[in-house]
C-alpha cells in the first residue's frame, strides 16, 4: 500500500465532489419531477412577499388538495433565472415578476397567458394593462407601484399647480434646493419621465387597446422637453450630480421641500421626522405629468404542467381581495385589486400615490424599450450639462430608430 | 469494485523486484500506516463508488448520455488509480486534474460551444418548447365572448365539457364532438353540475388530469372558425380563437389571418418569405457568425479599438502602479530601522480587508463632483469632474484601483524581501556597492523571480476587472452625441456586457464568443511571459 491518508481523503472529496456536481448538473430538475405527479405547485417568491402566500398557499392545498410549494428567491435574480429554468424543465410554475419582464418573457417563451375572463374588470385598468401583451394578459396583477411628489409640509404648505409654482414655493422656502429629483451622470430617464410626458412626447404611441406600439415611436416629439431640460440645467435646478442617495439624504435633511420620488422613501423620510404629503407631480409643459407605472404580479411559465392548478390558485386564491389587502399589508404598495385598493386608501399616502398611479401610463415592457433606455438617460444627462438639446435630441431619437430597426 | 482479487498490502510481492525498488517499497509502506489505511481508502472509495453509481443511475434514467459517460470514466479512473501500484504521481494528481476538468477545461469548452450558437434572448431553447409557447399565446380569447359555466364531467374514460352559457342553456362536447344542447342536466344555481350517464369530476380528479384537461379544447359549433372551447381552471370555460396554426408535417406556422406561412430555414426561428421572424425562437448553431458579428458591427467595430487600447493600458497601468507603490512600502517598512512596522502593515493592508466593488461604490461617492468629499471637503468645494471627464475618469479609475490593489502587492513583496537571504545583501556590501546598486542588482531580480507570476496574474485579473469600472462608472462618460452604448472608460469585459445585454436582451452567443477572444488574448499574453520568467528563473 503506497498511497498516504491524505491523498485517500483528497481523492475521496474530490470524487464526491466530483460526482455530486455532475449529478447535480443534470439531475436537478425534482421540481418538475414533483409536479409531473399533478400534486404540486411550485411558486418563486421574494421573502417580503412569502409569509403572505405561505397562508394563502395552506387555504389553497386544504381546498384542492394541491400542495403549494413556495420557493423564495432574491427579487432582483428572478427574471434572469426564471429565462434560463424554464426552457431546462427545473423552472417554477408560478413566479412573482414586474411587468416590464413580459416581453423578454413572452419573446423567450417562458410564460403562457392567463385567462382572468370576467375577474379582469375586478382589478385596476392599469394593472391589467401593463400586465398585457400583444393583446394577451399574461399575469395577476398584485401592487402598482409609481412616483409622485413627496412634500415637506413644514416647508411648503400647499401642493404647487405646476412646474413654475413649485419653483417659486422651492425658492421662498429659502432651503438649499428648490426641490429634488434624482439624475446623476448617466440621466435618470424614469423619474424625469412625467416632465417629458407634460410635454406629449412619450416614448411609444399606443395601439387601440391601450398596448404599446413598437413601429410608432413618438420620443422625438420631445425637443420641446429637451429646450427645458437645458434651461433647467442652466438654472441649476436639475443637476446630474444627484443621485438617489444624495437626493433622499437631502430631503430628509429637510434642505428642500419637494421631492420627487417613489413609495419606497416615505418611510426613511418620516423617519428623519418629516411630516410627508404625497402630491401629483406639477406639470411642466402644459399637458398632465405622467409618471410610468409599475406593476408587479405572478406569471405562470410556458412549460407548468400544472396549468389548471395554476390558474385557480391566482385567480380564485391570489386575486381575492384578503390576500391582496395582506399583500399590501405586508409591502405597502397599493394593491392592484380595485376593491383593495380602495380599502388601503384609508391611508393618505397610498391613496394619493394611487390617484397619480391612475393617472400614469404602464412603463413599456415591449423588447424594443430595451433600445431606448441606452440612449435616453445619457442625452438627458448631456443636455442638462449644457449639451445643444435640439440636435442632441434628434441624434437620439435616430440612434433609438436605428437600433430597433437593427 | 475490484478490490477482493487483489491484495496490495501483500507482503512478498510476486514479481521479483530489484533490491531498490524493495527499499522504496518498503519506505512507501512505512509511510502509508498499513491496513488501517488501507481500510480507510476502501471506505472512502465506497463512498465514492456508491455516490456515483447513485449519479449514474440519475442519468440513466434521465438519458443524459454525455455526462454518465463522463462520470462513468472519471469514477473508473479514480478507482484504477488508487487501486493500482504505482501510478504514484497519478495519485497525488488526480484529484487536481479532476478539478481542472470540470472547473476550467469544462467551463471553457461550453462557453466556446455556445459561441458558436445564438444562444440568448429569443432563442433560449428548444424548437419544441418554442412551438408549444406560440401555439399557448397565440390563442386569443374571441372578444365579447362570454364566460361559460363548466363542470368537466367523465364517461367511458373521456372527459366532457359540461358548460353552462349566460341565457342558462346547457351542453356538452368534447374534443371530437362539437358542442351539442342537453335538457336533462341538473343544475346547482346557474351552473349545470352534473348529466345522467356521466360522472361529474371534482377539483382533485381535475387536477390529477389537469395536462388532458388544460388541452381540451371543444369546437362550439361544426365550423372550426368559429372558434373552440378551453378551460384555465376547470370551472369556467371560455371561448378561443388562434392566429397561428402549426403544420407538423410540413413544420410550417402558419398565420391564420394573413395566411402568410412562416418556415423553418434554418437560422433558429419561423420565417416568412420576405425574412420576418416570429419570436420565441430555438438555439441552433450558428457557425461563426459571432465572431464575425463581433469585428464587423458597427456599435463593436467603431469603439472596439480605443477600447482594447484602454484596456491594455488599464490591466499595464493598474499592475505597474500597484506594484511600485506595493515594492516601495515593503522596502521601507522592511527596514529595521523603522519603529512601529507592525501597526503600520495592518494599516497598509485595510484596503484590502475591504470588498472590492464596496470600496469603488464608497469611491463613486466620494469622488461625486458637487457633493462629494474629495471636492468638497478636501478640495475645498472645487467642482473637478472626476468621474464625468474622459481622462480624469480613467486618472480615477487608475487612482481607486492603486487604492485598492496595492495591499496585495505589499503583502506579496514583503514575503519575497523576507525570503532573500541576507548574506546576499551584506556580500555585496562588502564588495561595495551602494544601496541602489544592491536593489537594482540583488534584491529585485530575486525578487522578481518570485513576483513575476503574480505580476501576470494581477494583469490577467485586471484585464477582466468588470466589477471596478461597472461600480465606479459604469464605462461612463459617454458621448451621447456618439450613438453607441460604449462610454471613454469602458474595457473589453464592461464593453462586451453593453453590447451583449443591452435592456433585457441577453445575446449570450455574442457573450460567449468576446469571452473566448478576451481568454485568447489573455491566454497569449500569459504564456508570452511566463516564458519571458523562465530567464529570470536562470538568475538563480
Amino acid at each position: 500500500m503506497r498511497v498516504t491518508n491524505s491523498s485517500i481523503l483528497k481523492a475521496g472529496a474530490l470524487a464526491t465532489v466530483a460526482a455530486l456536481a455532475l449529478a447535480g448538473c443534470s439531475a436537478g430538475g425534482n421540481d418538475s419531477a414533483d409536479s409531473e405527479s399533478g400534486t404540486t405547485l411550485t411558486v418563486w417568491v421574494d421573502a417580503d412577499r412569502a409569509p403572505v402566500l405561505k397562508e394563502a398557499a395552506a387555504d389553497f392545498t386544504e381546498e384542492s388538495g394541491v400542495k403549494v410549494k413556495l420557493v423564495q428567491k432574491d427579487f432582483g435574480k428572478i427574471q434572469e433565472d426564471f429565462t434560463a429554468q424554464v426552457p431546462s424543465g427545473k423552472g417554477p410554475d408560478i413566479t412573482i415578476g414586474a411587468h416590464d419582464w413580459l416581453g423578454g418573457f413572452v419573446t423567450n417563451g417562458v410564460v403562457q397567458p392567463i385567462e382572468l375572463g370576467d375577474k379582469a374588470s375586478e382589478f385596476e385598468d392599469v394593472a391589467i394593462q401593463a400586465m398585457s401583451y400583444e393583446g394577451k394578459t399574461y399575469g395577476l396583477p398584485y401592487a402598482i407601484e409609481n412616483i409622485a411628489l413627496l412634500r415637506n409640509t413644514a416647508l411648503a404648505a400647499e401642493a404647487p399647480t405646476d412646474y413654475n409654482d413649485m419653483v417659486a414655493d422651492g425658492t421662498a422656502a429659502g432651503t438649499e434646493f428648490p426641490f429634488l429629483i434624482q439624475v446623476t451622470a448617466e440621466g435618470d430617464p424614469y423619474h424625469m419621465y412625467p416632465f417629458q410626458s407634460s410635454f406629449g412626447a412619450p416614448v411609444f404611441g399606443t395601439n387601440e387597446d391601450g398596448s404599446y406600439n413598437p413601429e410608432d415611436l413618438q420620443i422625438g416629439e420631445g425637443t420641446g422637453f429637451a429646450a427645458w431640460l437645458a434651461e433647467q440645467g442652466a438654472a441649476g435646478l436639475l443637476s446630474t450630480s444627484i443621485t438617489g442617495d444624495i437626493a433622499k439624504e437631502k430631503f430628509n435633511a429637510g434642505a428642500s421641500p419637494f421631492f420627487i420620488t417613489g413609495p419606497w422613501n416615505v418611510g426613511p423620510a418620516q423617519e428623519a421626522g418629516i411630516d410627508v404629503a404625497v402630491d401629483p407631480i406639477p406639470s411642466a409643459g402644459g399637458e398632465v405629468a405622467q409618471p410610468f407605472v409599475g406593476v408587479q404580479g405572478f406569471f405562470v411559465s410556458a412549460k407548468s404542467k400544472n396549468t389548471l392548478a395554476a390558474n385557480e390558485f391566482l385567480t380564485n386564491f391570489i386575486g381575492t381581495e384578503d390576500v391582496q389587502t395582506a399583500l399590501f399589508e405586508k409591502g405597502q404598495r397599493p394593491p392592484a385589486l380595485t376593491a383593495s385598493f380602495e380599502k388601503a386608501a384609508s391611508d393618505p399616502i397610498v391613496a394619493a400615490f394611487g390617484e397619480v398611479g391612475a393617472t400614469g401610463a404602464p412603463q413599456p415592457s415591449i423588447p424594443q424599450m430595451g433600445k431606448v433606455w441606452q440612449f435616453w438617460g445619457v442625452t438627458e444627462a448631456a443636455i442638462i450639462d449644457g449639451g445643444d438639446p435640439a440636435a442632441l435630441w434628434t441624434k437620439m431619437t435616430a440612434d433609438i430608430q436605428a437600433a430597433i430597426a437593427e | 469494485m475490484q478490490t477482493s482479487t487483489q491484495n496490495p498490502n501483500e507482503s512478498t510481492p510476486k514479481v521479483v523486484e530489484s533490491k531498490r525498488q524493495k527499499r522504496a517499497g518498503r519506505i512507501a509502506d512505512h509511510a502509508s500506516g498499513g491496513v488501517t489505511a488501507l481500510l480507510v481508502k476502501i471506505g472512502m472509495l465506497a463512498v465514492v463508488d456508491a455516490i456515483a453509481v447513485y449519479a449514474l443511475f440519475i442519468l440513466f434514467l434521465r438519458q443524459d448520455w454525455v455526462i454518465f459517460a463522463v462520470v462513468l470514466v472519471i469514477t473508473a479512473l479514480v478507482n484504477l488509480v488508487y487501486f493500482k501500484r504505482g501510478l504514484l504521481p497519478l495519485k497525488y494528481l488526480a484529484p487536481g486534474l479532476v478539478f481542472l476538468l470540470i472547473f476550467q477545461v469544462f467551463v471553457i469548452g461550453y462557453t466556446a460551444y455556445i459561441s458558436f450558437t445564438n444562444y440568448g434572448t429569443g432563442h433560449n431553447s428548444t424548437k419544441e418548447d418554442a412551438v408549444t409557447a406560440l401555439i399557448q399565446s397565440a390563442q386569443y380569447r374571441v372578444p365579447d365572448s362570454p364566460t361559460y359555466g363548466l363542470t368537466i364531467v367523465e364517461q367511458g374514460g373521456a372527459f366532457n365539457f359540461l358548460v353552462t352559457d349566460p341565457d342558462g342553456d346547457v351542453s356538452i362536447g368534447n374534443t371530437e364532438t362539437p358542442l351539442t344542447e342537453v335538457s336533462n342536466a341538473e343544475m346547482s344555481g346557474d351552473k349545470a353540475v352534473s348529466l345522467s350517464g356521466y360522472n361529474s369530476v371534482d377539483f382533485t380528479d381535475i387536477v390529477a388530469n389537469q395536462d388532458a384537461i388544460a388541452a381540451m379544447t371543444v369546437q362550439i359549433s361544426d365550423d372550426p372558425n368559429d372558434g373552440a372551447l378551453r378551460t384555465p381552471d376547470g370551472s369556467s370555460a371560455y371561448l378561443y380563437l388562434s392566429t397561428l396554426s402549426f403544420d407538423e408535417a410540413a413544420d410550417t406556422m402558419t398565420n391564420t389571418e394573413t395566411g402568410v406561412v412562416y418556415a423553418d430555414t434554418g437560422n433558429g426561428a419561423f420565417t416568412s418569405p420576405d425574412g420576418e421572424e416570429i419570436l420565441p425562437g430555438w438555439s441552433v448553431v450558428v457557425g461563426a457568425e459571432n465572431y464575425v458579428t463581433a469585428f464587423t458591427d458597427e456599435s463593436i467595430r467603431g469603439p472596439l479599438l480605443s477600447v482594447t487600447a484602454w484596456t491594455f493600458a488599464f490591466a499595464l497601468l493598474s499592475v505597474a502602479t500597484t506594484f511600485i507603490l506595493g515594492l516601495f512600502l515593503a522596502i521601507v517598512f522592511n527596514d529595521m530601522r523603522m519603529r512601529g512596522r507592525k501597526f503600520y502593515r495592518v494599516l497598509m493592508i485595510l484596503p484590502y480587508a475591504f470588498p472590492g466593488f464596496l470600496g469603488a461604490l464608497v469611491w463613486a461617492g466620494m469622488l461625486n463632483k458637487d457633493f462629494g468629499f474629495v471636492n468638497v471637503a478636501l478640495l475645498g468645494g472645487a467642482e473637478i469632474p472626476w468621474l464625468t471627464n474622459e481622462w480624469l475618469a480613467k486618472f480615477s479609475i487608475l487612482f481607486v484601483n492603486l487604492w485598492l490593489g496595492f495591499p496585495y502587492m505589499f503583502l506579496v513583496c514583503t514575503g519575497a524581501l523576507q525570503s532573500i537571504p541576507d548574506e546576499l545583501q551584506e556580500a555585496a556590501k562588502m564588495d561595495g556597492a551602494n544601496p541602489w546598486q544592491v536593489f537594482r542588482r540583488i534584491k529585485f531580480p530575486l525578487l522578481l523571480v518570485s513576483i513575476a507570476p503574480l505580476l501576470i496574474a494581477s494583469f490577467a485579473f485586471n484585464f477582466n476587472n468588470f466589477n471596478l469600472i461597472y461600480m465606479l462608472t459604469n464605462g461612463g462618460p459617454r458621448d451621447a452625441s456618439a450613438g453607441i452604448n460604449v462610454g471613454a472608460s469602458d474595457i473589453l469585459i464592461s464593453m462586451v456586457y453593453k453590447v451583449a445585454f443591452s435592456g433585457a436582451d441577453r445575446d449570450y452567443g455574442l457573450a460567449s464568443a468576446f469571452s473566448i477572444i478576451i481568454f485568447l488574448i489573455v491566454a497569449i499574453i500569459s504564456i508570452v511571459s511566463f516564458r519571458q520568467t523562465k530567464a529570470l528563473e536562470d538568475l538563480n
